[in-house]
């Protein structure tokens, strides 16, 4: 009933993984449009969610899935907190620019 | 220095000195009013402050107060038989194994203090009469604030002169010298006035160093500040060289130092003349007649004290003789009639102390009890011009006084001031200054004799001085300028304004005062063998009594000191006696002071332009008038020597604390966080993917360090294990509770 996964069979996921995570990097670090920013992120998390699944399911641990569960619960909340903050952001500055946001200066 | 502290020791462990017949338990406590009443008095002028009085009220519980003080002085000289203490309260007690600290706030009273404390409360009631009139165009202004001040002076210059130790006599020195500066800064509005008060205030304080570390080492030397055990300690000592050691030479010449700061001498003179800037009332009361004569007062109570030290008492004289001369010299040359008058002050004030130098506590004492009346009878007249005539002084814009309605007292008090001011025959100042003069001859001293010479020319000056302001602007022909203190009036139609009652009294009352003085030198002797009238009467009972005419001191003292004889009777002058000749001398030199007077301000008054103008024209003359109009640069010299590079030291250490205590220590230290801070703000930058490439660049870094630096791993396992075991300990732990 138990079937093994073959390492192939993982490392497929696992690049799969690596893919989404580079391309959430580069879309966060390249874009300067902070829902684009954020749905990268949100990118990223996918990324680790499919590796963590993938990994639990490689070593009959269901930790991994458990995580992924956790994940997606923060991930919802901390959707809604950062949408919320994208919207006051762009109240208060007109734009969504993120090099122009740079309060913390210093 | 350990010579020292083994006398000290074995003074120390001297059984308590006997308390000397002169302690006296009577209850006599009700003369402490005598100094309370002056407390009273400012007490109650502070009430007036606080409610903002707006009439004459303070003036009158001044006057009403002092005059109290004044008559219980009577009172108390009335019955006086011998010397008391009279214990107010207790005041400082300290005492320890072997040694103790008494200064208790008690009065001592003997003769010496009862003549002083008759013109202090008397002039200082009648000069506040005086001042209710004087001062009345700042009723409800400052007019509060002066009274209070007169008050305070009033009361610690009781405290001086009373008290019965030197604590008290140091208290009431520096409050007389708060008094001083309180009312030379009176008009505070004005600039000069501020740093007249402040240089009076710095000057003495000099002096005051002088007296409190003569305090000291009076104190560790005879193991009290009381006079009474001081005397008695003196007297149970032998004067071999050893007795007291070093600090005996020591403690005369810093009680001069008190002195001379206090009875502005040289070199601590200069503020005498810049403290003119004071209310007229105030340079009467406290720089002429009394506070000024707190330095002569100080000598004569620790005379015996001068007579440790060989030079001690010459060079009392010598700078009392040459003060004389030099602010006989620079008065000449004035013109502010009040300045002249300062420095007459100065002068006498050098005369009183060649009198103690040459060892006539009497004559200085005498000098002191007329110059209080003549000077201050002096001082309320130019007070007097000066209120009539808008604040005019100068002796060039004011002539002919006498013949002005409304000004004839004015002038002729001012007339009987200059007569005994110049020693002019049978009137108060010849009989005093003669007392002095003649004894620099008859006591065989260093230099005395060449003193007395120069005391004598100094009287002619002194006599040309005088009346040079008496016939420049009271005689000659009716003319007057007003001065700049209008108050709105213009200059064209100025009417002065004559004195009224409250002024006239109280210039006629000291003139009189001034003219009497001349009697006590007629009242017969009590005292056996003992001359010279009620005055060496009143001094012969205090420690200065060595100075009575008639007094032969014991043959103990004038043995130990060879630089001054003594005994009575010794010297001459141009072979006659001294105090036969004096009355000649003196009287001579003063008419012919008057005379150049007379000549050059009275019926040649041009002559003495032109004498200037030639002066001035010649090269090798020039030098005379500038000088001593300039006050012989006296001030300037400070400057120079001592304000400048004091002042320059000053800035000095303000550079010093501004740029290497603030900017380099306190800053600097301050600064060094900055500075490496500053290195790492850069990182701060506020931008979102700065910062997440930094968290990326470390996680990169952590995975490289990983991958290639296996021991972070097993350091990182090993640290992992340890707290799961210790967790475990932990667990067992609790299990087993």
């Amino acid at each position: 009933m138990m079937t093994t996964f073959a390492p192939s069979a993982l490392s497929g996921y696992l690049i799969v993984s690596g893919i989404l995570l580079t391309i959430g990097l580069i879309g966060f670090f390249v874009r300067r449009n902070l829902i684009v920013m954020f749905l990268c992120t949100e990118l990223m998390f996918q990324s680790a969610a499919i590796a963590f699944v993938a990994v639990g399911r490689y070593y009959f641990d269901y930790s991994g899935q458990v995580m992924v569960i956790f994940i997606l619960t923060v991930a919802a909340a901390e959707a809604a907190l950062a949408l919320a903050l994208v919207v006051l952001l762009h109240r208060q500055n007109n734009t969504l620019d993120a090099e122009t946001i740079v309060e913390l200066k210093e | 220095m350990t010579e020292m502290i083994s006398i000290l020791s074995s003074l120390m462990a001297t059984p308590s000195v006997p308390t000397s017949e002169v302690l006296h338990t009577v209850n006599m406590s009700w003369a402490g009013f005598i100094v309370w009443m002056p407390l009273v008095s400012l007490v109650l002028c502070g009430i007036c402050a606080a409610c903002k009085v707006k009439s004459k009220a303070p003036a009158i519980i001044t006057v009403i107060c002092l005059g109290t003080s004044f008559l219980l002085t009577l009172m108390l000289w009335n019955g006086y038989t011998q010397p008391e203490t009279i214990l107010l309260f207790d005041w400082l007690q300290i005492h320890w194994d072997g040694g103790s600290f008494v200064a208790n706030f008690a009065l001592y009273v003997d003769s010496l203090t009862l003549l002083w404390m008759l013109f202090v409360t008397g002039l200082g009631t009648l000069i506040a009469v005086y001042a209710s009139e004087y001062m009345e165009h700042d009723v409800g202004k400052g007019y509060t604030r002066f009274f209070a001040g007169v008050s305070v002076f009033l009361f610690a210059m009781t405290c001086l002169v009373m008290g019965d130790n030197l604590l008290m006599l140091y208290l009431g020195w520096e409050g007389v010298g708060f008094a001083s500066y309180w009312l030379i800064g009176y008009f505070y509005q004005k600039p000069s006035a501020v740093a007249a008060a402040k240089k009076a205030f710095i000057v003495n304080r000099i002096g005051d160093v002088g007296l409190a570390l003569a305090i000291y080492l009076i104190w560790s030397t005879f193991g009290t500040v009381q006079y009474d055990e001081i005397t008695t300690v003196l007297n149970s000592k032998t004067y071999d060289a050893s007795f007291g050691g070093w600090t005996v030479h020591a403690i005369p010449y810093l009680l001069m130092l008190a002195a001379f700061g206090k009875s502005a001498q040289l070199p601590l003179y200069v503020w005498l003349p810049d403290a003119m800037e004071g209310p007229t009332p105030v340079s009467a009361l406290i720089h002429a007649a009394t506070m000024v004569t707190a330095g002569v007062y100080l000598i004569i109570r620790t005379y015996p004290l001068f007579m440790l030290d060989d030079y001690a008492l010459p060079t009392v004289a010598w700078v009392g003789g040459l003060t004389a001369l030099l602010a006989a010299t620079i008065g000449m040359a004035q013109y502010d009639i009040k300045r002249i008058m300062a420095y007459s002050t100065i002068s006498q004030l050098g005369y009183m102390f060649l009198g103690l130098g040459v060892v006539t506590s009497y004559g200085a004492a005498y000098h002191v009890f007329t110059h209080a009346f003549f000077k201050a009878v002096l001082f309320l007249t130019c007070g007097a011009i000066m209120h009539g005539f808008a604040g005019q002084l100068d002796l060039r814009r004011l002539s002919g006084l006498r013949k002005m309605k409304g000004w004839k007292i004015v002038s002729y008090t001012m007339l009987v001031g200059c007569l005994c001011l110049a020693g002019f025959p049978f009137t108060s100042g010849y009989f005093s200054k003669d007392a002095i003069l003649a004894e620099a001859f008859v006591t065989q001293g260093p230099g005395f004799e060449v003193l007395g010479w120069l005391a004598i020319f100094t009287a002619g000056l002194t006599a040309y001085y005088t009346f040079r302001v008496w016939f420049r602007v009271c005689a000659g022909p009716v003319y007057f300028e007003p001065g700049d203190e209008l108050h709105g009036e213009d200059p064209s139609s100025f009417h002065p304004h004559a004195p009224r009652f409250a002024i006239n009294f109280v210039l006629v009352v000291i003139a009189l005062g001034a003219l009497l003085a001349a009697l006590p030198y007629f009242v017969p002797n009590e005292t056996e063998n003992i001359h010279g009238g009620w005055i060496a009467e009143m001094v012969h009972d205090s420690p200065a009594r060595a100075g009575v005419p008639g007094v032969i001191v014991d043959g103990g003292q004038a043995e130990a000191h060879g630089t001054i004889n003594y005994e009575i009777g010794h010297g001459d002058i141009l072979g006659m006696d001294p105090h036969k000749a004096m009355y000649y001398i003196s009287a001579i030199v003063g008419f012919i002071g008057i005379g150049f007077a007379l000549f050059f301000h009275l019926y040649c008054r041009s002559a003495a332009d032109k004498l200037r103008g030639k002066l001035l024209a010649s090269r090798a003359t020039r030098w005379l008038p500038t000088a001593m109009e300039h006050k012989w640069y006296v001030d300037e010299i400070y400057i120079a020597t001592i304000r400048s590079p004091l002042w320059i030291l000053g800035k000095l250490f303000s550079l010093f604390d501004r740029y290497f205590i603030d900017v380099a220590l306190v800053n600097g230290i301050a600064g060094l966080p900055r500075a490496f801070a500053r290195w790492f703000s850069p990182l701060h930058n506020g931008a979102i993917q700065s910062y997440a490439i930094s968290m990326l660049g470390g996680a990169f870094l952590i995975t490289l360090l990983m991958l290639f630096m296996p021991e972070i791993v097993e350091f990182l396992q090993s640290l992992s294990e340890q707290t799961a075991s210790t967790e475990q300990v932990l667990a067992t732990m609790g299990g087993g509770k």
